[in-house]
């Protein structure tokens, strides 16, 4: 009998091992194969227990269903896997092996489609692998957007004696948590990845810089690195085709604003994390001084399906500008939470009511915060909105790594606003004053306006504006979204505070 | 488990400091084996950094205390740390937080008097589909409420 389980860390942090304990107690004679999670996170632990080739669900698991399980009594049973209505509406492309197979083997990961897009890139030219990349449609999934092919293009054709493949692994937003189920789930894949941005852009080394609030990430992706180098995968003769490429984890060590990508690189020299001016653009002036490209997790790790399947393949998935798929992060007071892999352009009260099946608490929705801490309040008015970078920019928000908090009808949105200038005050790399000093401000001007005084609020307003002109990057120029729409979409919460100071 | 820091010898510490030495971007990864090991930086560790990487001390002090991670001090033997970001508190984050702190009688950062648990908060786990989440040194726990954790401070020794 082979029974599947998940290692990811959402998994164990709902049980997982104690499953896995009860169950291999239970049934010595079983395989019991550990993998990432399908990522339905409300039915986690999830065993899944093969029968005539087909993997059938059970779950939320505790020790104590064990022996239903394994009999066949189980109330918890769910059927195949793969036939669940969250399963069968993904199109998953960048997560396809991911919650499927055994993360750290190397023999699952071939058996699943898995170093052909290597293998197939490295029988092209740079320029041709940029060009594939260009063709894709790729946009940078870790905030802003930008279009990698371009990225990888300004890399390549900078003329230097060394290069580098950055990944940015460092993760903060709140609400998100896509990378470190895809490194945790599918670590080849990232690795794979880089190895083919590097031999596209002519880069022999890279780092992934991995928050240090994910051990169990940085366990799995230091393990897979290994194997993979073990492999020849990685080194001096990438998979025999006598081009190198090697690469390293490093781990962050607990600062928000490390994820920007000039801090994240002043960080991985040994430096304080303070955000550069741009220009040079890293992609020019990068690491250690040398041509980079910094993309985000699943930037890359989208790179070997591309390859894979082709550039036109994944380009038809999409709206508009935004090709290919979303990798939608549904968390916070949400029934079903969990990732969901789809094309862009489904809406947000879709993906809020119908997949995530509305709030956990059962009360009605009243914001779902889209992008992080930097990311605006939605109001379930503008459940419309198509989930796509220039939808949601129209709509005055931004998808950022598309990750979605729900939050219920209980939230008192004046917190909300106080926490995010508070946030940005911690996080603050402190190199200008608007964001530095701005940021405390905020949280006093908040302050007043929670004890009623009625001349804070444009006070509130000034001073996020000063923040959105006068900050050198998102952190501090950011901030005043979640902050403002949390004032024009619920004026209620900042002013029932006044009368019940009156 | 934070690891003992009563006891150390500078030929530890060198060897730490030169297994680094020659890396691209050495220092983070040096004050994390060195924290790894010691429980924190001493500042015994200060002059042989700055001497393999021709670093001055303004600057290592610098780094040291940019970052949340880096401790001056050891902290408790276990640390528990706690989340505060959005999706945690959607679902009841702050409230879990103050009745921890309660039962403790401590501030955020503070360690237990029989130095058994530091309680620390920290900005997304990427548990958000399960919070709120919290993590007892490297062990990640999910949906949490004061129940469970008051159970987790009982196993840790607070
Ligand atoms: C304060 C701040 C935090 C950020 N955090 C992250 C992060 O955790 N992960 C990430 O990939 N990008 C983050 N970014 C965006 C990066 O600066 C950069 O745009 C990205 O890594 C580029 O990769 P991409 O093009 O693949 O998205 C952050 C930006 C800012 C301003
Ligand atoms: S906006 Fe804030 S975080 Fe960004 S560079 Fe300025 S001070 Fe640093
Ligand atoms: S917000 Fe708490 S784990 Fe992500």
């Amino acid at each position: 009998m082979r029974i599947f389980l998940p290692m990811d860390s959402a998994a164990k942090s709902l049980g997982a091992e104690e499953v896995a304990a009860a169950l291999r107690a239970a049934a010595p004679e079983a395989e019991i194969v550990r993998t990432g999670t399908r990522g339905m996170i409300w039915l986690e632990p999830l065993v899944e227990i093969e029968m005539d080739g087909v993997r059938h669900g059970f779950g939320p698991a505790t020790p104590d269903d064990v022996a239903a399980i394994l009999d066949g009594t189980s109330t918890k049973a769910l059927g195949p896997v793969e036939d669940l209505d969250w399963m069968r509406r993904q199109s998953r492309l960048t997560f396809a092996r991911v919650g499927v197979i055994d993360p750290l083997s190397l023999t699952d990961y071939q058996a699943h489609g898995g170093l052909a897009g290597l293998r197939r890139a490295l029988g092209m030219s740079g320029q041709a692998i940029v060009d594939e990349v260009k063709t894709s449609g790729l946009r940078g999934r870790g905030g802003a957007g930008f279009p990698t092919g371009i990225k990888w293009q300004t890399v390549h054709d900078a003329d230097a004696p060394r290069k580098y493949i950055v990944c940015n692994a460092d993760e903060g937003d709140s609400g998100t948590f896509a990378d470190r189920m895809l490194m945790e789930g599918d670590p080849f894949t990232l690795i794979e990845g880089m190895a083919i941005a590097g031999i596209g852009v002519g880069a022999t080394q890279g780092y992934v810089y991995l928050r240090s609030e994910y051990p169990d990430a940085i366990a799995v992706m230091t393990r897979a690195v290994e194997i993979a180098r073990a492999a020849g995968l990685l080194g001096a003769d990438v998979l025999g085709s006598g081009k190198a490429f090697d690469m390293e984890i490093r781990k962050g060590a607990g600062a928000y604003v490390c994820g920007e990508e000039t801090s994240l690189l002043n960080s991985l020299e040994g430096k304080r994390g303070v955000v550069r001016a741009k220009p040079p653009l890293p992609a020019l002036e990068g690491f250690l001084g040398r041509p980079t490209v910094v993309n985000n997790v699943i930037s890359l790790a989208t790179v070997p399906v591309i390859f894979e399947k082709g550039a036109q393949h994944y380009a038809e998935f999409g709206l508009g500008r935004s090709r290919g798929t979303v990798t939608l992060q549904i968390a916070g007071n949400v029934a079903r939470g969990g990732m969901f892999e789809t094309a862009f352009g489904i809406t947000l009260g879709e993906v809020v009511n119908d997949l995530g099946g509305g709030t956990r608490s059962g009360r009605p929705v009243k914001a779902v915060q889209v992008g992080g801490p930097l990311g605006a309040y939605m109001p379930v008015t503008k459940f419309d909105t198509p989930l796509g970078y220039e939808e949601f920019d129209a709509a005055g928000g931004l998808i950022g790594h598309a990750g979605l908090t729900v939050f219920d009808d209980t939230t008192d949105m004046l917190g909300m606003a106080r926490f995010a200038m508070e946030f940005c005050a911690v996080e603050s790399c402190g190199k200008c004053t608007p964001c530095r000093i701005g940021a405390v401000r905020g949280v006093e001007t908040i302050d007043r306006i929670a004890e009623g005084d009625p001349a804070a609020l444009p006070l509130l307003a000034d001073l996020c504006e000063t923040m959105q002109d006068g900050s050198l990057c998102a952190l501090g120029g950011f901030t005043p979204f979640p902050v403002m729409s949390a004032v024009t979409q619920f004026p209620d919460d900042f002013a029932r505070q006044k009368e019940a100071a009156e | 488990m934070q690891p003992a820091a009563s006891t150390f010898s500078d030929d530890d510490l060198h060897a730490l400091v030169n297994a680094h030495a020659r890396r691209e971007g050495p220092l983070l990864p040096m004050l994390h084996d060195i924290q790894d090991r010691f429980g924190h930086i001493p500042e015994t560790a200060h002059e042989p950094i700055c001497n393999a990487l021709n670093i001055s001390r303004a600057e290592l002090h610098g780094v040291i205390s940019f970052y949340h991670d880096f401790r001056k001090a050891p902290a408790g033997r276990h640390v528990l740390k706690v989340c505060r970001a959005e999706s945690c508190q959607s679902v009841g984050a702050n409230a879990v937080a103050d009745a921890v702190l309660a039962r403790l009688g401590l501030e955020w950062h503070g360690t237990t008097a029989n130095g058994a648990v530091t309680i620390e908060p920290v900005y997304c786990l990427g548990l958000c589909a399960c919070a709120p989440a919290a993590m007892m040194d490297d062990r990640v726990i999910g949906r949490v409420d004061a129940a469970k954790l008051d159970r987790i401070l009982a196993e840790a020794g607070a």
